[in-house]
């Protein structure tokens, strides 16, 4: 019964038409409706939807700001596919995101487990939270001070450990490892709790029972939790891997693209091009790429991890 | 301790003192530690601010600040003389952050009050009226969410351009101004849960939507929609790439781009670390106070409500 009751509190809210209301009126709400609708709708057309075909427009032009848009079809896309600087931005990026997604849900299941273990206390949730809450740029800043050669304390405390000090920023092979970290750290507690939120969706009864069959505790960890979690975990693993493939403010902030091209990631390179260079029709068309890079990569995971569907019908 | 858990009796019994056990005292060390990690870096950034650059150098790892000063905080807001600041190791560069701040509460606060009530409007629409192709428009909406921000940012910066708004509050604001389609997700959800008996009975008495939705559904929706004020005003506090490209001028730029401006107007050879840490303080300050004041409602909103 009390249990029953628990899981009745945390279930997440009902998705779902709202009920018909008595009358049936043939025009329904259509006028107030636009009402209430409208401003929103002002926002969704001229600044996603317009923006978003223009965007696909560019891509087939050469822009470079003054004057208008030169149609050059796929000039652009050509141009891509034999530059050198894409597909490096495009493993380095790749790296990037490997590395970052990699750590991040790793330490993050971890710490979800932990939490759901032994404490569940709002402040500790809270602190763990603290890195998130703060800017891409404010974590960037203050990794670059901790992690800088000369001064700063990580190197110190390598130095005493008796290895040589690390250029994090500076050499080709940290650079791309370092900016993973700074993010896996910025967002591993806020990627914690919404796992740690799904673990207190599985129902205690799913445990109890495992526990008088004499399950051990790594066995209810591989047969239970991590089965039962997986529509919450596919969905943090679409999320984070998006956000991850458009790394930009902390590369912005720290290395600019460098050392040489080692941190030059997609969205630093479409930035490049079209504001630094003012190549807008080949900024644009990269853009369009990472557009169709990230919908392939959601649709693949939800496909394969089969997010959309619960095991706990 | 006071969470959700503690409210549910039949947990009580399981409350009880047990003997020492290792795993349980492993994994408070692992907590202990992911909580370090989380927060020390902030007393770093503290403990440099309050440091001069001199002393920084040669004394890179003591916990207290090397030489004591608010001198980088002085620096920050360009209260310190241009001597006095490149004596202590600063750019002399005019910074004023105050300007910035400013700047980052107003882009901050338009963009926080103007997508959180038109998205409520909007989530009013998809929750209560009835209307052709109401769940078609949704859907529609909610897709936007799918759109990388980049991809629509180079346009949107080109219509800013053409609008003549470039380095202006205005131009600034505009994308983020009129709705967002987490915050229609979200309060359309909480809408759907809300009860309709109160709303039915003001309906039968002849109110109309908008005094409804005003009288009834605003006041009542309080609490999700100061915890999406919050979220809301958090992620605009933190926003770099939009500002970084319409605000570079002065007088409309925030902290976050004011931030980038700063490391990258260190001198040749050392850095200003003390100036920098002190001016990322400075640009932290207002999240950690809405933390204090509002944590336990930003931390329990974490999670995929609505999201099966």
């Amino acid at each position: 019964m009390t249990t029953l009751a628990k899981n009745a509190r945390s279930a997440p809210p009902q998705t779902g038409a709202p009920k018909p209301r008595g009358g049936y009126r043939r025009l329904g709400d259509l006028k107030i409706a636009l009402f209430f609708i409208a401003p929103a709708m002002i926002g969704f057309i001229f600044f996603y939807v317009v923006p978003t075909i223009r965007g696909v427009y560019l891509s087939f032009t050469e822009y470079n700001i003054l004057g208008d848009p030169t149609w050059v079809g796929m000039d652009n896309y050509t141009a891509i596919a034999k530059d050198p600087l894409f597909w490096n931005s495009l493993a380095v990026t790749g790296q990037y995101v490997f590395l970052n997604i990699v750590l991040q849900t790793a330490l993050a299941l971890g710490l979800a487990l932990l939490m759901n273990k032994v404490a569940k206390s709002t402040l500790i949730r809270g602190a763990l939270l603290l890195p998130w809450m703060m800017s891409n740029i404010i974590a960037a800043l203050l990794w670059f001070w901790m992690l800088d050669y000369q001064i700063g304390v990580v190197n110190q405390f390598i130095e005493w450990a008796g290895l040589p000090r690390v250029a994090f920023f500076g050499s080709e092979e940290w650079a791309i490892p370092t900016q993973a970290v700074i993010n896996t750290w910025r967002h591993m507690g806020y990627t914690a709790l919404l796992i740690f939120a799904g673990m207190q969706a599985i129902p205690g009864h799913v445990y109890e029972v495992a526990k008088l069959d004499g399950a051990s505790p790594f066995q209810t960890f591989r047969k239970i939790t991590l089965p039962l979690l997986r529509p919450v975990l596919v969905m943090v693993l679409v999320v984070t891997v998006i956000g991850s493939f458009q790394v930009f403010d902390t590369v912005s902030v720290t290395t600019g693209g460098g050392p040489v091209n080692a941190t030059r990631v997609i969205q630093y390179y479409i930035y490049q091009r079209a504001f630094t260079e003012s190549d807008f029709g080949y900024g644009s068309a990269i853009a369009v790429i990472l557009f169709l890079i990230l919908a392939l990569v959601a649709f693949i995971q939800m496909k394969f991890l089969k997010g959309n569907e619960s095991d706990l019908d | 301790m006071t969470t959700t858990t503690s409210r549910a009796p039949q947990q009580a019994p399981a409350r009880r003192r047990r003997p020492f056990n290792p795993r349980t005292a492993g994994a408070w060390t692992l907590l202990v530690l992911a909580i370090a990690v989380s927060v020390v870096p902030f007393l770093w950034v503290l403990r440099t601010a309050l440091s001069t650059n001199s002393a920084l150098a040669s004394n890179s790892a003591s916990l207290l600040p090397a030489e004591f000063t608010f001198g980088a905080f002085m620096r920050v807001f360009g209260l310190q003389s241009p001597a006095d600041a490149v004596a202590e190791g600063g750019s002399g560069a005019a910074i004023d952050f105050w300007l910035y701040l400013r700047n980052s509460v107003i882009f901050s606060s338009i963009t926080t009050a103007g997508a959180v009530f038109f998205s409520a409007m909007a989530a009013y629409a998809f929750a209560r009226l009835r209307w052709k192709g109401r769940n078609l428009v949704f859907s529609l909406f909610l897709g936007t969410m799918l759109v990388p921000p980049i991809f629509t940012a180079l346009p949107n910066f080109l219509l800013i351009k053409n609008l003549d708004l470039l380095n202006t509050m205005l131009g600034m604001v505009l994308p983020y101004l009129f709705m967002t389609p987490f915050a229609i997700f979200f309060l359309r959800q909480f809408f759907l849960n809300m009860s309709r008996e109160v709303e039915e009975a003001a309906m039968l008495d002849g109110a109309k939507h908008l005094r409804i939705f005003f009288q009834i559904v605003l006041p009542n929706a309080a609490a999700p929609l100061a915890t999406l004020a919050l979220l809301t005003f958090i992620g605009q506090w933190n926003e770099y790439f939009w500002p970084l490209l319409v605000g570079s001028q002065d007088d409309v730029r925030v902290l976050q781009v004011g931030l980038g401006v700063f490391k990258s107007q260190s001198p040749q050879g050392a850095p200003d670390w003390s100036g920098l840490m002190a001016a990322v303080l400075v640009s932290a300050l207002p999240v950690l106070v809405l933390f204090a004041a509002f944590g336990k409602k930003i931390v329990n909103s974490i999670g995929f409500s609505g999201i099966k």
